[in-house]
């Protein structure tokens, strides 16, 4: 039913801004600069950075299924936790130290689980598949609980022996500078491949299953096959943070694979905005500096301060910072040529 | 249930075909001994009171719920064990009664989605969306013939319901079907409006065979050239609309509540 399509349909307005949706922007280099200044200018505060950016890429990891496909998850530190272990477990045996290949090995285990999780959780939505992320993470946890022999147990490994990177440079714990840049450069990596991937065709797929999912399945869409990708993609992900934090901190507990992981990166990304990239960044960052500075200025009753902040975002901006942003920049694009510019909805 | 062997095939075939179609929600006989026959190029409305199974016949089709007993046939291949996702790449695709779009996003991103799914473009991890040129430029030709280019950089959410119920039309005709399938496509549709759904489906190709089901008698007796009546989930009658029109027993049960003014 199409005739070669006459040229020129590709220059249309609304061709043009998908086709140019995925292009870089100016403002996106501003967090990158700011970690970069941060290590420049703070050498003492490199330790907080380094928890920073790894809180930032485990978000990123839980925005790709949350905010992109829409999988509702509670349990997303499994994944965390299965590359903190596969480092720690790897290593404390004496089978492999090595920190770059010890990641891919952690992103390959994480998946692996997220793979055989996902292949059944994801045949439920909502409620149910909250529940059963939840449970699949509290099996884990107290696996790595009963198998003392090799995780530690409750005490966990410590001092897990991580060889110099490249050769030549020492994980210092006391002062964490090649841990910075290392992990700095991790998160790049993997936030090209996220970004990338989101504005994809794939990515757009998740979106329209996110949006309706019976439409989706009446184009003709694999449904189930998308989500378990991606799902396994983003478990890789959550593994290679997690791997990368048992290697920062030379140690591994069950907290990795905990409750209070999990519900704090959910936390974390409803702050920043979910399905937005760069939710995870804002997030994390206004999430641990306010919980930073809150506990020194009231150490006893700091999350008070935190549940109020989050009382207010669900009330008021259920799209988190970066929503309110965006709402504040369209308000203003619009007073400022008097037309009704299109929405800020291409994300 | 025992499959009898294959029919021939021969050039009158039937397009889409059900034989004996049955579906029951626990004791409800929502379809009873379907027999149903579309062939190519057809303009076949389905009616019926509420609570027919016209619904229920065409997720039936499309393959979004299985029946209880019977089989659906495409061009005489046996297609009722055959999954949605893999009859819409047959072939056969629908619109819903109610919308099913994706409100969030742009029409063009709606339509999009469509297209990419059928150009096997959707897998792909590593490329930008809008650089396939090809997903592009054919969404965008499909916007222009229905006349909703000018909505196309739009969300859906922000479009009257009229141009949405248009939408999910450009959003199946995406998949170019060979069976289209429409289930109520002017309902909601303020009437002020609803020319410009009925313009666009009487514009549809010939090749496609579309069954319409709708309770607007106008619409039906104009668009189509076979009515089936449906009551109480089986077939009541068949035929051209002006057999359908002067059948007293169609009348009695139908024709008579639904011309009400």
């Amino acid at each position: 039913m199409t005739p070669a399509p006459p040229s020129g349909v590709l220059n249309r307005p609304a061709a043009l801004v998908l086709a140019g949706r995925h292009r870089i922007r100016l403002w996106e280099t501003v967090p990158w600069t700011l970690a970069i200044a941060l290590y420049v200018a703070f050498p003492k505060y490199l330790a907080f950075g380094t928890e920073l950016l790894i809180t930032i890429l485990f978000a990123l990891s839980l925005d790709l299924v949350l905010g992109y496909a829409g999988i509702v998850t509670l349990g997303h530190a499994a994944f965390f936790g299965a590359g903190a272990y596969t480092v720690g477990i790897l290593a404390k045996q004496g089978l492999w130290s090595e920190p770059i290949t010890g990641l891919l090995l952690a992103a390959a285990m994480a998946a692996a689980v997220g793979l055989g999780s996902g292949l059944v959780l994801l045949r439920t939505r909502g409620l149910t598949l909250l529940m059963l992320t939840l449970c699949t993470m509290a099996l884990l946890e107290e696996a790595a609980n009963l198998a003392h022999v090799y995780t530690g147990g409750f005490d966990g490994l410590d001092s897990v022996p991580i060889t110099p990177l490249f050769g030549r440079f020492e994980f210092n714990p006391l002062y964490p500078t090649t841990q910075y840049l290392y992990v700095l450069a991790v998160l790049f990596a993997c936030f090209a491949f996220v970004r990338t991937l989101v504005y994809s065709p794939f990515g757009q797929s998740l979106t329209g299953i996110r949006e309706n999912l019976l439409r989706m399945r009446a184009v003709g869409a694999p449904v189930r096959t998308r989500l378990v990708l991606c799902y396994t993609l983003s478990a890789a992900i959550a593994g290679i943070a997690g791997g990368i934090w048992a290697q920062a901190n030379a140690y591994v507990n069950l907290g990795t694979l905990g409750l209070d992981r999990a519900a704090t990166v959910l936390i974390i990304l409803a702050l920043g905005g979910h399905g937005r990239l760069y939710g995870a960044f804002i997030g994390a960052a206004a999430y641990m500096s306010l919980s930073h500075f809150l506990s020194k200025v009231y150490p006893t009753g700091w999350q008070l301060g935190l549940g109020l902040l989050l009382v207010v975002i669900a009330l008021f901006a259920n799209n988190g910072i970066l929503g309110v942003v965006e709402t504040l920049a369209h308000t203003l694009r619009r007073r400022r040529t008097g037309t009704p510019a299109s929405p800020p909805g291409l994300r | 249930m025992t499959t009898p062997p294959e029919a021939p095939r021969d050039a009158t075939a039937p397009l889409l075909e059900t034989r004996r179609l049955c579906r029951n929600f626990g004791a409800l006989a929502a379809a009873r001994d379907i027999d149903f026959r579309m062939y190519a190029g057809a303009r076949h409305a389905l009616i019926g009171p509420n609570g027919a199974g016209k619904t229920t016949f065409v997720n039936l089709l499309s393959g979004r719920i299985r029946p209880s007993a019977g089989r659906v046939l495409l061009k005489g291949t046996d297609i009722t064990r055959v999954a949605q996702a893999e009859r819409v790449k047959l072939g056969i695709a629908r619109t819903f009664q109610i919308n099913q779009l994706f409100r969030g996003l742009t029409v063009l991103e709606n339509v999009y989605l469509a297209v990419a799914e059928r150009l096997g473009a959707a897998p792909s991890m590593l490329r930008p969306a809008g650089r396939r040129r090809d997903v592009v430029e054919e969404s965008m030709h499909l916007l222009d013939t229905l006349k909703l280019a000018d909505d196309a950089g739009h969300r859906v959410s922000e479009l009257p319901y009229g141009r949405q119920r248009l939408v999910e039309l450009a959003v199946t005709l995406g998949l170019t079907p060979q069976v289209l399938l429409l289930d109520e496509p002017a309902a909601g549709v303020p009437s002020a409006e609803s020319h410009i759904i009925l313009a666009a489906i009487a514009a549809l190709p010939r090749h496609i065979a579309v069954l319409i089901i709708d309770h607007d008698m106008d619409l039906v007796f104009r668009f189509a050239e076979r009515i089936t009546v449906m009551v109480g989930g089986t077939v009541f009658a068949s035929g051209s609309p002006r057999e359908i029109g002067a059948d007293p027993d169609v009348r009695a049960v139908y024709l008579g509540q639904a011309h009400r003014g």
